[in-house]
């Protein structure tokens, strides 16, 4: 059973627009899966599907065997378990780093303070941030911030984590340090679905990357074949597009 | 025009008999403030309720909300007081009528209520746009490291919105002090009808509305005073009007 299962989803917004049609594919347990293509191609509003951060029309998606569209299901706390990085890291400005750590751990997993911050010093020593605990999120760079909210996610000890567009917010020399903390995070064998455009990053651990275009999965292939002979001709334009410097 | 000046008249007894002219003015200023800081309560309260249920993506809950800004802040303060304090009464069962009519202080109570109501229209607009006015990612954010919405909202938007709105939040709690003097018209005896009836008592109209005029002037400076005292302690450090 993979870890994330797209089922034929579809997406409207309104009555005309569709942003998804018909995505299927699944990720295994361990596995990293890259997802590119142009934009507005509904990469991000995919990923944001999987823990039903966009509602979606038809189809079905299964997160580590639980529906996300069955009523009974705890959204909240399926959530939780999935973690998220955003384009714009989304810190809480007003919370401390340590803070911003802390919250969700207290508020939805019911850990003690204490508890809660071993675990948030332990990762901001891993992300390589440990001095900056009592700093406010306005106070740091933005590849530091990134690095914060990956640390934060992984916080909840999460079975995945979904990354929109990570980098694309930084500037370059920013890109590297956030890429680092995710290489590490794919070797040591999380579960991964990452939108970006960082084919280095996916060349190093992707195992899959997944082209799309125009709502649809254009291709969905092993890393090697894709960046191979991609098949379709709008993946090879992409690829010329961004590899040409 | 002769007018015969008595700046002295503030120490000369009353006709009320209970203290000189500036105990009168005194116990004025105290009904506004008590007035103002129960309607500031209200409005905090009725305005932070209706302007988050504003941002929710239910149909009806924002429809009720809507129209509850739109009925408190269309109809005029004054119109609103004569509503609760005169026909209110009549409307209700004859019991529940009553009772409102015969309620000790039921000037200060409708005043203070209908004037916080007032302003909640006011505020619940006002956090309306603070909340809006923050990143979708910020709710994206909440919710995926699964916070309910209610946590949501405690802990990640409000915080952030209501630092957003301290400067006009200011300019509502003056707003809150001026409107209690509306009051009057229900027979609150506050500042202003304590100005009002000094002038009928003495004649000395000047006076009484200087002292009015500064004591007011004072009250207000407090709340300056206070709440940007309130707004800088909260300033978040590299986020605006942080350090």
């Amino acid at each position: 059973m993979p870890m994330i299962d797209i089922q034929a989803v579809s997406k409207w917004y309104g009555p005309q627009f569709q942003v998804l049609k018909d995505c299927t594919t699944a990720v295994e347990k361990g596995e990293v899966v890259v997802v590119c293509g142009p934009s507005g191609s509904g990469k991000s509003t995919l990923i944001k599907c999987v823990n039903a951060l966009e509602p979606f029309q038809s189809g079905a998606i299964h997160v580590d065997g639980i529906n996300l569209q069955d009523p009974s299901t705890n959204l909240p706390k399926l959530r939780a378990r999935i973690g998220m990085v955003f384009q714009h890291f989304e810190l809480f400005p007003h919370l401390k780093i340590t803070e911003n750590l802390c919250l969700a751990q207290e508020k939805v997993l019911g850990r003690s303070r204490d508890e809660a911050m071993t675990k948030a010093m332990a990762l901001l020593e891993r992300v390589g941030l440990k001095d900056h605990s009592h700093k406010f999120p306005g106070q740091l760079s933005g590849g530091q911030q990134q690095r914060v909210a990956i640390a934060r996610a992984l916080a909840m000890d999460p079975i995945a984590m979904l990354f929109d567009e990570p980098t694309s917010a930084l500037d370059p020399e920013m890109i590297t340090e956030v890429l680092d903390v995710m290489v590490e995070l794919a070797r040591e064998g999380m579960t991964m679905m990452v939108v970006t455009h960082e084919m280095g990053f996916a060349r190093k651990v992707a195992h899959r990357v997944i082209f799309m275009d125009k709502g649809e999965i254009i291709e969905d292939r092993p890393k090697e074949e894709f960046f191979g002979t991609p098949r379709s001709e709008r993946a090879q334009v992409f690829l010329s597009k961004i590899l040409a410097h | 025009m002769t007018y015969n000046w008595n700046w002295g008249i503030f120490w000369e007894m009353s006709p009320e008999a209970t203290g000189t002219y500036l105990d009168m003015l005194l116990m004025g200023l105290r009904w506004t403030i008590a007035t103002a800081l129960l309607a500031w309560v209200v409005a905090l309260f009725f305005g932070s309720i209706v302007g988050v249920m504003r941002t929710l993506p239910g149909r009806t809950v924002s429809i009720i909300a809507s129209a509850y800004v739109e009925f408190f802040r269309n109809i005029p303060l004054l119109v609103q007081l004569f509503l609760w304090y005169f026909v209110l009464p009549e409307l209700l069962p004859k019991t529940a009528g009553m009772w409102l009519k015969q309620l000790p202080n039921a000037p200060f109570w409708t005043g203070a209520i209908g004037v916080g109501l007032y302003m909640s229209a006011r505020i619940a607009e006002q956090l309306r746009a603070g909340i809006k006015s923050l990143p979708r990612g910020q709710a994206m954010a909440g919710t995926a490291l699964g916070l309910t919405t209610v946590q949501t909202y405690r802990y990640v938007l409000l915080p952030m919105a209501f630092r957003i709105i301290m400067p006009p939040l200011t300019s509502e709690a003056l707003n809150t002090v001026k409107n209690t003097s509306v009051a009057l018209t229900i027979g609150l005896m506050e500042l202003t009808a304590r100005a009002r009836a000094m002038q009928e008592f003495s004649f000395q109209v000047f006076e009484a509305f200087t002292a009015a005029t500064i004591l007011y002037l004072l009250l207000n400076a407090v709340v300056v005073f206070g709440m940007r005292r309130l707004e800088k302690s909260i300033a978040v450090p590299g986020y605006i009007a942080g350090k």
